[in-house]
Order: structure tokens, then sequence, then C-alpha cells
């Protein structure tokens, strides 16, 4: 607890509190003060998880190694159809098929 | 305080609550796989309580990703709670100010859609159903991420048990979640090509960043259209 680097943790996860709590007072504040956000930002910021969940996705399914690509395209496919949950498991199934049975 | 509508908001929640419960889990064991402790774990879950953003924030955090991305990400996966605080206001003009603040901290998708439903029909959103419905959700979270944070301590190699393919999977939903968005393909594919090719050429973490800001410019450069009808919102999220 008390080393830097854990304190430094504990401030990330405070400030990502409060960045949370600002999206989820945001609106009610923009409501009772009438302004908008202007919509070249706004275009900006809706792109903004699609943009950084990509940049954790693809460069797994490269670089993580055939059993990785392979049970990412399984559950993507699963994906186009049912909710997450059911995209985890079937990604699980493969993974650990491949790793137990074929030797990966 | 009523009673009886506290009781109807937590059995209103209470199947959400079920959904929900996994993804606690999940998070608390890969938030032990990505170099939390199980304070960290529990801490997150309790002071941010918002699923999607906390997977977010220990992956980026495990690839030393620098705080204001880190920061700026959860910011955005948590960006559409906006739209749901803007359309909220109507039904709970009559909470105190405290009230108010205690609702949007709890204000999570399935919330923000129950009430929502629930002014739209014409019912009040007291503060007992409100927070009964909250109350539901939020305890058994911080519950979740406990058990998943100390089963994720006794596992050795989390390979062995395939935990490792479970983040990437997870954020491939969210962003097939987004689809409906402005622009969605090419952000992806931009930002998807980009971090490959920057992770391969500059190395990890810089891959995030520069990635995601490819996506992030073509996104404020492309032509505007009109915003969509109504808030995308992700299905199981807390």
């Amino acid at each position: 607890m008390a080393n830097p680097d854990h304190m430094h943790l504990i401030y990330i996860i405070l400030a990502a509190a409060v960045a949370t709590f600002i999206t989820r007072i945001g609106g009610y504040v923009m409501m009772t003060q009438m302004k908008r956000i202007p919509p070249r930002m706004e275009a900006a910021l809706n792109a903004v998880p699609a943009a950084v969940l990509s940049t954790l996705v693809a460069p797994a399914f490269v670089y993580g190694g055939w059993d990785v690509a392979a049970s990412m395209a399984v559950a993507f496919v699963v994906g186009l159809r049912f909710n997450s949950l059911w995209m985890l498991f079937a990604g699980w199934v493969v993974v650990m098929a491949l790793r137990h049975f074929a030797g990966f | 305080m009523s009673k009886d509508e506290f009781w109807q908001g937590v059995r209103r929640g209470f199947p959400i609550m079920l959904a929900a419960s996994p993804f606690g889990a999940l998070f608390g064991a890969l938030a032990i796989d990505n170099g939390f402790t199980i304070f960290d774990a529990v801490f997150m879950s309790v002071t941010v309580y918002a699923g999607a953003s906390q997977m977010v924030g220990i992956e980026l955090f495990n690839h030393n990703v620098q705080p204001w991305l880190i920061i700026l990400s959860i910011f955005a996966v948590n960006f559409r709670h906006i739209l749901y605080s803007a359309s909220l206001t109507r039904y709970i003009s009559h909470f105190t100010p405290l009230q108010k603040a205690l609702a949007f901290f709890l204000l999570t998708d399935p919330q923000y859609a129950e009430s929502e439903k629930k002014g739209e029909a014409g019912e009040t959103v007291s503060f007992s159903w409100y927070l009964g419905f909250g109350a539901i959700i939020y305890l058994p979270w911080q519950a979740m991420t406990l058990i998943g944070a100390i089963f994720g301590q006794m596992i050795g190699d989390p390979k062995a048990i395939g935990l490792d393919v479970l983040l990437p999977i997870y954020f491939m939903g969210l962003v097939l979640g987004f689809r409906k968005r402005d622009h969605w393909l090419p952000v992806v594919a931009v930002s998807s090509i980009v971090s490959v090719a920057a992770m391969h050429f500059v190395g990890s973490p810089w891959h995030v960043s520069i990635g995601a800001i490819a996506g992030v410019a073509l996104a404020a450069c492309m032509p505007l259209r009109n915003p969509p009808e109504e808030p995308v919102t992700l299905e199981h999220e807390v």
C-alpha cells in the first residue's frame, strides 16, 4: 500500500471515478445550463471507445498466436448473433480445446 | 422513503443483477491478472462502478499506458451517460440535491433504461424505487468483484485455464456493440491497422495511443452526420 507505484494506481482509479461521475452528472448540468457540445468534438469523443478498443483487439489477434487468433475469430462470429457472455464462452472453449488437445 | 417502493425497485433490479454478476467476477479475476491487488479491484468497483470502462482501465494500466490516456479512455467509454443524465433530468427534478448526486453516481445503463421506461409511462420515479433498483445492482457488483479477485489470486498460470483470451474477446464484444455509431467501420479499420503497425515499429504501449489517435482524428475530419435518435447503450453493462 505504501509504495509510490501503488499510490500512483490509487490516484488513477480516483481520477477514473471522477471522470465517470462527470459523465453521469454531465447531462443534467448541461440541461440546466442549456449548453451544447461542439459537434466536431462530439464526433471525436464518440469515436474514442471504438478507436481505443480496436487497439486492444487487433494486436492481440495478430501477435497473440494461432490459438488466440482462432478463439477470437470464433468469438467474433458468435458476437454477430449473440451477446458477449456467449462470445466469451465460445472463445474460451476454442482456446482451451486447442491448448489441451491440439498441443498449442 | 417508502419501503414498498424500495422493494419494488429491488425486485425490478434483481434479474439485471444476475446478468451483471459474471462480469463483476470476471473483472475481479482479470484485475488481479493485470497486476491489481484485491483491494485495488474492489476499490475500483466501489468508486467507478462502470464495468466496461473498468475492464479498459485494467488492460491499459497493465500495458503501462500513460495515465492521461487511461482516464480519457474511461471517460470516453462512459461518455454515453451524459445522454442518460440529460434525459433523466425531467423525471427526477423532485429529488433533493443530495439524492440527485447519489442518483447520478448510480446511473448505469439498466438504471437509465428502467427509470426512463417508468417515467415515460407516466409513473413517478421515486427516490426509494431508484435507490432499491440501484442498491440491488451496486452491492452485489462489489461482492462479485471480491469473489472474482480472490479466485484470480488462486490461479497460478492464467493461460492454462484460458483467462488470457477473455479480455480481447470482451473488448471485441464492446467494439461490436458500438457498430451503429457514425463512421464505425473506418474508425475501427484505421485504429486496428495503425495499432498493429505501431506495435511492430514502435512497440507497446505506444500502439494504443497511436492507433487510438489515428481513429479519432479520422472521425473528427469526416463529414458530420445527424446525431443518432437514441443513445447507443451497451446491453449488459453495469
